[in-house]
């Protein structure tokens, strides 16, 4: 479904050498798979989420969706097979159109778009329906602007929108991140259903060890842009908070039982 | 009441300015200085065209065009090439300047005794006067124009259009090209613009070089009062606003002509006002920290 060979990229930054940001990236997803990716600050996970959506284009290595190569498709022509949440909640809506206006631009996810009108009675009421299954009240507010709504709401509603035409590929950028806590948990549960229900294959950026063995079948871990550990099977089902937090703190170990071999080899050698 | 009848034609006229600038400015979030360019464009191959006997509706038709044209190039020039939007608005601007000259051949062309757009329907058997009938027929133009566009935002290519100014990164990943959004939006923006500039050519009798200055911040003045004036946020009462707003522009400048003021101010006083209206929510701001500290005290 989603196949990553050899994928490697670089940002450039003023001042810095170039950060990689993945470095030979080389991972299969399958179908109806649900993949959570966990990772330190700046360990690549969100760019690995881009790299799918096509944000950008990789410096080397192919990305496989669906079975073709989209290495150098452009984001908005992905998009016809890809559904995207993220972090911040006012990326995912336009906040000068009504809920409704917002619903039937997603409808049409991918599709031309034409001088036809969207705005009938008729999919008012198909479009209340939908929005009373996210018990937020919305289904009496498709006239009020998106930007009156709270974080939580638009958060809902922009999950809603790109599960509403069932995408190939669902995309979640640490996407409770920026929520209350209350508001976090309905998004959760919010995504456990709606994956479930369309057997979605997905994957989730989060920065949260319990919500990533909460939700989904499959852990990547994320560090300094290598895939370190791809937890799976009967092996995902053992695993607690405390082991991801082990492995997390020996590669810590590691990397300072790096530092300080380098430094006492530098000493020596002086 | 002469005065009158003309600032509110002239209100009429300049309302497809208004709302071209409006499409671009506030919908697409994009500050067009191409306009100050297409609208001498469209008064421009209006004049030439009349003076060459060509039928005034085939010209309206190609003036619009022409600004289209010029939208699509500067279009072009923001998203393919990655050019500021101020910036790309003002290389078009300046490129039309020579384009407009060569289309007129001179810097002031007169349009007097050419059949135009008002000629056809001057008949001699109308009872009212023909500031009446023009003013009638520019008003049926707008609520034509006015149709057209509430429509065309509230279909599905238009919904795609004004996320794109609202939001792009959301509107890409629903799967739209913005720089084709982008470039639709110019498009429009500038034919609204181009037929301003080709009935102003008309309405006085001549296309000029310099009439294109300053354009851009009229149009901007207009929204802003149209959008004070609108009665709601829905696109159709936005959009009345925007036409109402450059009506009551005219007339404001026809009255503070009459009052005295010097023409040669006009575009000083206008860009004040803009200033103003621009900065309004910070001084909204600013006075209200000076009460809160009065209070204090």
């Amino acid at each position: 479904m989603i196949e990553f060979i050899d994928v490697y990229k670089t940002f450039e930054h003023k001042g810095v050498d170039r950060v990689i940001a993945l470095n030979r990236i080389n991972v299969q997803i399958e179908e109806g798979e649900f993949v959570t990716v966990i990772g330190t600050n700046g360990s690549g996970k969100s760019t690995f989420l881009n790299a799918i959506a096509g944000k950008f284009l990789c410096d080397s290595g192919s990305i496989l969706l669906d079975d073709k190569d989209v290495t150098r498709s452009w984001e908005y022509k992905r998009a016809s097979i890809i559904g995207r949440v993220f972090q911040n909640p006012f990326t995912g809506t336009s906040p000068d159109l009504s809920i409704m206006e917002n619903i039937r631009i997603a409808e049409l996810r991918g599709l031309k778009r034409g001088l036809s009108g969207g705005l009938s009675a008729k999919n008012r009421q198909r479009y209340q329906e939908t929005l009373k299954s996210l018990e937020m009240g919305l289904e009496n507010r498709l006239d009020a602007t998106v930007g009156l709504l709270s974080g939580g709401q638009r958060q809902a509603l922009t999950l809603l929108m790109a599960t509403l035409r069932k995408p190939r590929i669902l995309l979640l950028d640490e996407h409770t991140a920026a929520l209350d806590p209350k508001a976090a948990e309905q998004i959760v549960k919010l995504t456990r259903r709606l994956v479930d229900e369309s057997q979605l294959t997905t994957v989730m950026v989060t920065h949260s060890m319990s919500q990533a063995l909460d939700l989904g079948t499959r852990i990547l871990m994320m560090h300094k842009g290598k895939i370190i550990g791809d937890i799976k099977g009967d092996e995902r089902k053992r695993t607690k908070v405390r082991d991801l937090l082990n492995r997390f703190s020996e590669l810590r170990k590691e990397e300072l039982l790096d530092d300080e071999l380098i430094s006492m080899l530098q000493e020596g050698y002086y | 009441m002469t005065l009158w009848f003309g600032a509110i034609s002239q209100g009429l006229i300049y309302s497809f300015l208004a709302l071209g600038v409006y499409l671009s400015f506030k919908v697409l979030k994009f500050p067009d200085m191409t306009v100050d360019g297409s609208l001498v464009t469209g008064a421009a191959v209006t004049g030439i065209l009349l003076v060459n006997g060509v039928h005034p509706l085939l010209v309206m038709l190609i003036a619009i065009t022409a600004g289209c044209i010029a939208g699509i190039i500067t279009g072009l020039l923001h998203t393919k090439l990655k050019i500021d939007p101020l910036l790309s608005g003002i290389l078009m601007m300046t490129a039309l300047y020579s384009i407009n000259l060569h289309i007129l051949g001179r810097s002031n062309l007169p349009l007097l005794r050419v059949r135009s757009l008002l000629t056809l329907f001057q008949s001699e058997s109308f009872p009212f006067s023909q500031d009446v009938v023009h003013l009638i027929f520019f008003f049926l133009l707008v609520l034509i124009i006015r149709f057209i566009i509430v429509w065309f935002l509230r279909t599905d290519l238009g919904l795609a259009f004004r996320a794109t100014g609202d939001n792009p990164a959301m509107i890409t990943a629903q799967g739209v090209n913005i720089h084709y959004t982008k470039i639709l939006g110019l498009a429009i923006a500038n034919g609204l613009t181009a037929l301003s500039g080709s009935l102003i050519a008309q309405y006085q009798g001549f296309a000029d070089i310099g009439m294109g200055i300053g354009m851009l911040v009229a149009g901007i003045a207009s929204v802003v009062i149209g959008e004070t004036i609108a009665p709601g946020k829905k696109i159709k009462w936005l959009i009345t606003g925007v036409i109402v707003g450059s009506i009551l522009f005219r007339l404001l400048i026809a009255l503070a002509l009459k009052a005295g003021l010097n023409p040669i101010d006009l575009k000083l006083i206008t860009a004040l006002f803009v200033l103003l209206a621009l900065c309004f929510p910070m001084l909204k701001k600013i006075i209200k920290n000076l009460f809160r500290v009065k209070d204090k005290e």
